[in-house]
């Protein structure tokens, strides 16, 4: 290798980014020995010792481990981000797609709701929908819309397997979704879907006009043109922004705390406190957030390599 | 700003301090090394160095709340203020930094305060695992719960199958489960960040009951809009020694903390308050001139003015008003003083003596 003043720089810049790492590793060894503090995750295996509201169907109980516990809550975490995301393409597909639409009137409407939801900070429309579900009537009073579901400030209980029935202050029995589920899934949506839309409406915007033109002078039908000639050209221009919304989509689900949703951060936040393990937990935290964010971003990049592909 | 993002900075902050802090906060620690042999680890030295004593506190209605000028008052701030003023003779040396109930020990373990006066309790994990250092205990609270008059429930085992708010950051999680499996019966927690949430969910029916320490009931139960249609079960599932909470490897400042805490006990042992303070110190009782300062060598160490006892108790007054300014019947609160009357009155408290 020739030592030119490239190589020299960059080598010099990779010495600086190492030399600081060292240092900031050193010193969070030497600090943490003098707070009398040492790293280690055995503690994952003690008893956790409190109990968890919604669970995702998996059992547990407080004499399980703090390893389950987080588990439950990655789950949790899990099972609203997966909703979340599926539902705010789904919206926002169609919101873009209404935005685009001919009629004036129902454009300024869809217009209004996306900037509406757009702009209104995610938190408040959380508290928002967290304080209007809370507002539903006690489980006494439950809503029966149809015959075994049953809707209160409890949350939807539906049947599965059995038939939900109130017993003392809960519903038991069935599938119960929490307010808090409903609430976080709900603003989740609300915020990501209307964010969603404007991709799919510049992405389709952005597919050149002479392509319309050229499909209705071959033929096709205005419908026939935006499925076959339009959307596929707009997803490759969607596809990594999606994947972009997605993640942050699941970053945002930690604002499950404010609700009392028990999320994976809540969880963490709940075993640090009861083990001082602070240092840890926040590392099983960055760990976390980074395997879901890599993760969703490897699976839209697949997807994109696909479509990429088919379209030769 | 939300309030997890806000919790999620400060945490990454400690982090960050704890990797990146080389002198600042972590002198304090330093210092704890190099004076360890006598003992001295700095903590007394910084606050006069500083001219302020740091102190963690958590917000509540007659624990810490700031008035309509913006002044901080309460059952905890009195006592960071009688340490300022046993160590400075000024009730304002003091700078009250609030915690929530999840930052507080990341809080006092990356230096940011001196001490904790929060309401938090004395545990043995606290203790020998996370090396915190506790003073004297200076409330006895036990933790209960808080229902809606309506739900017909007299003793918290009747509340099998209830939904339970309660706010995270404590070891209300902990004393709630385990109160549930002593007595075969099942919550389900809703766990809230912040008390307001749980109070709203309370008061909005989502939850059955809040549970949490019994002082802090007494303070959420006048933050609902009808304080009358609720009411404090008597049921008490934990013991909850409050004490003031340092770092480990302090024994100068741990024993200035340890009697400035016991010296409004004291005063109400010996009859003495803010009002009759100045006739005391004309007193020719021998025990009551020494915990006065008025003989040397009893409060005169580590170079604290000798007559600080005179000045806390003149300041700030004895335990009994402590207590009853910020907490008594009178108040909002309207406690009773139960386990923290004097040992003399059936209660717990009790004040080694100063000679």
């Amino acid at each position: 290798m020739r030592w030119t003043p490239r190589v020299v720089g960059q080598a010099l810049a990779l010495g600086v980014v190492a030399a600081a790492l060292w240092w900031l590793g050193r010193n969070t060894q030497t600090n943490l020995e003098q707070r009398g503090l040492s790293l280690g995750f055995d503690f994952l295996r003690n008893p956790a010792n409190f109990d968890i509201g919604d669970t995702s169907g998996i059992p547990f109980r407080p004499e399980n481990s703090f390893a389950r516990a987080i588990l439950v809550g990655l789950v949790n975490t899990a099972r609203v981000a997966a909703a979340g995301c599926a539902l705010s393409i789904v919206f926002g597909f169609m919101l873009g797609i209404l935005r685009l639409s001919s009629n004036v009137a129902l454009r300024g409407v869809v217009r209004s709701a996306v900037e509406l939801m757009r702009n209104t900070p995610l938190l408040l429309l959380l508290l928002l929908l967290a304080a209007t579900l809370h507002g539903m009537p006690s489980p006494q009073n439950a809503l029966q819309p149809l015959p075994g579901v049953f809707i209160s400030d409890r949350g939807l209980a539906l049947p599965l397997f059995d038939r939900p029935r109130l017993v003392g202050f809960n519903f038991v029995g069935g599938v119960v979704l929490s307010p808090e589920f409903a609430a976080l899934l709900g603003a989740l949506v609300m915020h990501h879907a209307a964010h969603i839309s404007e991709i799919v409406r510049g992405a389709i915007l952005g597919v050149s006009r002479t392509q319309t033109d050229a499909a209705i002078a071959l033929g096709l039908s205005r419908a026939q043109t935006f499925r076959f000639v339009v959307i596929p050209q707009a997803l490759r221009a969607m596809v990594p922004l999606l994947a972009t919304a997605c993640v942050s989509l699941t970053k945002n689900s930690s604002l499950a705390v404010a609700i009392g949703f028990p999320d994976v951060v809540s969880v963490l936040n709940t075993t640090a406190n009861q083990t001082g393990h602070s240092v840890e937990t926040m590392l099983i935290m960055i760990a976390v957030y980074l395997t879901l964010s890599l993760g969703v971003a490897a699976l839209m990049n697949r997807y994109n390599a696909r479509l990429l592909r088919a379209g030769g | 700003m939300t309030v997890s993002r806000a919790h999620g900075l400060l945490a990454s902050l400690a982090l960050a301090g704890i990797a990146a802090c080389s002198s600042g906060a972590a002198g304090d620690v330093a210092g704890a090394s190099a004076g360890a042999h006598r003992g001295q680890g700095g903590t007394l030295s910084a606050v006069r160095a500083r001219g302020a004593v740091k102190c963690g506190i958590t917000q509540g209605a007659g624990f810490a709340t700031a008035d309509d000028s913006g002044r901080w008052r309460g059952f905890d701030v009195d006592f960071c203020r009688a340490l300022a003023v046993a160590i400075f003779g000024d009730t304002s040396k003091v700078q009250l930094v609030p915690f929530t109930q999840q930052q507080r020990f990341s809080g006092l373990q990356s230096g940011e305060v001196d001490l904790l006066v929060n309401g938090s309790s004395v545990t043995s994990s606290r203790a020998l695992e996370r090396n915190f250092h506790f003073g004297p205990v200076y409330f006895y609270d036990g933790q209960g719960f808080l229902t809606p008059k309506s739900s017909k429930v007299a003793r918290a085992a009747q509340l099998d199958g209830a939904t339970v708010c309660v706010q995270q950051g404590t070891t209300t999680e902990l004393n709630l489960a385990d109160f549930a499996r002593k007595n075969g019966i099942s919550f389900k927690p809703v766990v809230m960040e912040d008390l307001r949430g749980a109070v709203g969910a309370l008061a909005s029916g989502r939850c059955d009951a809040i549970s949490q320490d019994g002082a802090g009931l007494a303070t959420t139960r006048t933050m609902l809009r009808n304080p009358n249609e609720y009411v404090i079960l008597p049921d008490r599932i934990s013991k909850e020694p409050i004490a003031p909470v340092l770092r480990f490897g302090d024994d100068q400042w741990l024993e200035v903390v340890n009697w400035v805490f016991r010296a409004p006990v004291e005063a109400e042992e010996f009859g003495i308050s803010r009002a009759t303070v100045a006739r005391a110190a004309q007193s020719s009782d021998p025990s009551v001139r020494r915990f006065l300062g008025l003989e040397p060598g009893v409060t005169d160490g580590f170079g604290l003015n000798a007559r600080w006892t005179y000045n806390v108790i003149a300041a700030i007054g004895n335990y009994g008003e402590i207590f009853d300014r910020n907490l008594g019947p009178k108040t909002p609160l309207g406690m009773e003083r139960g386990l923290n009357k004097l040992w003399s009155d059936g209660g717990l408290m009790y004040s080694p003596p100063f000679r």
